[in-house]
């Protein structure tokens, strides 16, 4: 087996098919962009079922007096929320199975019947293989950045609610100017690991044949019996997604921990508002004139 | 003049078998400086916390300003039932909370044009004039651009008090304000809160202060078990106390 070996000779047979890892390459970002964008999209729906507090049975726990009975299904069924359960259910499915048989039902079954379009993006990606892998990981990191929005969303202080309320903020306010930024920032290394999850979970789509890195690397094997080199080539493309990737949003979080630091930039804020307010002066006289 | 009337005020729990509030009637004038103490668990807070509806009640009514803010729909001027809007009344009760509850990710600035801005729709200008007043008059004016991280804890609750007066309340709730302060902090707090007493403001106070209770204190009530035991003048409350509660209450913490 000479193909185990790694050469010079052999990267440079493997190099020759460098346009493959090019077109991989844009297939596994196109990829991960679009599962990134798609699944919290989905996720935070999901969160959002998780949270809601909609018990549509509440009234089966009273007597007929408003008090509470004492037959316990009966107010367990008040407490019973649809809602949250749907998607309960959804994310421990989604989270207790494996990623690879989830891509197989969708492609195998969900899309077995649905006729797709056999064009290809950017030339050469086969949307009939590139789409089922886009749901399917979608589903799939939606179940879990589900669970990660709601628990941001729920490590924030109660206090944090009780002030923003009792300053006669709307709940919706609430969330937006005051809880959301706030869980955003605590679950964002979080979701850096999960982008990069995604990013390298991608390559389990080489096995419906979609054009991705690790397809690519699969090609050139066939093409010239090297494994070792391609494999090394994939190896460094992957890293140089991946880093990047959890630096860019490690640099968001410094960005947004500003209320963390004691010795924060005070003197640099202060400049910018009296900078502003001496524009606003400015405008002012100008009005006057 | 009444501005809040709470009648058979009541908050169980667990089908009544807890009573956090069990029938509490009074009434709070305008420009009264109500205080409320008790042993812990005795339903101050929870009292305190229903008036502005952080904790909804079980029973019992609250009319501010003549509207029952217990229930979930009004009648309007032209006499039509619509849905009451509890954030318009919230607006117009400040609070105070013992762990302060400012906003960490905000400096003490955003800290207080946030809800004046959004809420009350006042210009950005407008409202960081008001707020620099304010934070002068608590001796902060130079820490507008701060994080609260950055305060200690004396100074963290100075804002919140100016933050909860930026939108101009009709009344005043503190929830033991000086409970979670270090001992040499609780006078510059106390301090802030005895002028706006002085200044007219209508507030209703939960605390363990007596000395605050008994000099600033236009009324006391005294509870216990969630039920409202004795009310007074603090010379009433303190020198001539009635219940035996009352008497081993103040018996211990005097």
């Amino acid at each position: 087996m000479g193909s185990s070996l790694i050469t010079a000779a052999g990267f440079a047979k493997a190099w020759r098919y460098k346009q493959m890892f090019v077109d991989g390459l844009v297939c596994t970002v196109s990829l991960s962009l679009l599962t990134v964008i798609l699944g919290f999209i989905l996720a935070l729906f999901l969160a959002v079922l998780r949270l809601s507090n909609w018990h549509p049975f509440r009234g089966v726990a009273l007597d007929k007096n408003g008090y509470l009975c004492n037959n316990s299904f009966r107010i367990l069924l008040s407490k019973f929320n649809p809602l949250s359960f749907l998607a309960s259910c959804y994310v421990e499915i989604f989270r207790a199975t494996p990623m690879l048989v989830q891509l197989f039902i969708i492609y195998y079954i969900v899309f077995a019947n649905v006729p797709l379009p056999t064009f290809k993006l950017f030339g050469s990606i086969r949307f009939d293989r590139f789409l089922p892998g886009v749901v399917a990981l979608s589903l799939n990191s939606g179940a879990y950045l589900c669970e990660i929005i709601r628990s941001g969303i729920q490590s924030i202080d109660g206090g944090q609610t009780e002030a923003a309320r009792s300053l006669g903020m709307s709940q919706v306010q609430n969330m937006r100017f005051i809880v959301l930024p706030q869980a955003i920032k605590n679950i964002l290394p979080a979701i850096a690991n999960e982008f990069v999850t995604i990013i390298k979970e991608s390559s389990i789509c080489y096995t419906i044949g979609v054009q991705e890195i690790m397809y690519a690397v699969a090609s050139i094997k066939g093409a010239t019996y090297r494994i070792g080199e391609p494999l090394i080539i994939a190896t460094l493309v992957y890293f140089c997604l991946t880093f990047p990737t959890s630096k860019i949003i490690a640099y968001f979080e410094k960005k947004m921990s500003a209320g963390d630091r004691r010795n924060g930039n005070e003197g640099a804020k202060k400049a910018k508002r009296k900078s502003a307010e001496v524009l606003n002066e400015q405008e002012r006289t100008k009005a006057k004139m | 003049m009444k501005l809040i009337e709470v009648k058979d005020l009541k908050k169980y729990y667990n089908k009544g078998a807890i009573k956090a509030l069990d029938g509490v009637t009074v009434d709070i004038n305008k420009g009264d400086v109500m205080v409320v103490i008790g042993p812990s668990g005795s339903g101050k807070s929870t009292f305190l916390r229903s008036l502005n509806l952080l904790e909804e009640p079980t029973g019992g009514e609250i009319l501010f300003n003549g509207v029952d803010i217990t229930k979930k729909k009004v009648r309007n001027a032209e006499g039509k039932m619509v849905k009451l809007d509890i954030d318009q009344h919230r607006q117009k009760m400040g609070m105070v909370f013992q762990h302060f509850n400012l906003f960490p990710h905000k400096t003490i600035m955003e800290n207080m044009t946030l809800a004046p801005i959004q809420v009350k729709h006042m210009s950005q200008a407008d409202a960081e004039a008001k707020a620099i007043k304010l934070l002068e008059r608590v001796g902060l004016g130079d820490r507008a651009d701060a994080y609260p991280i950055q305060l200690s804890g004396g100074q963290k609750q100075r804002i919140a008090i100016v933050r909860a007066l930026m939108m101009e309340p009709e009344v005043m709730l503190f929830d033991e304000p000086t409970s979670a302060l270090d001992p040499e902090m609780v006078g510059e707090v106390l301090e802030v809160m005895k002028e706006l007493a002085e200044e007219g403001m209508t507030m209703v106070v939960v605390t363990h202060e007596m000395g605050f209770a008994r000099e600033v204190g236009n009324r006391v009530l005294f509870m216990a078990d969630g039920k409202l035991l004795e009310q007074g003048t603090p010379e009433e409350i303190f020198s001539h106390p009635q219940c035996d509660r009352l008497q081993d209450f103040l018996a211990k913490v005097l």
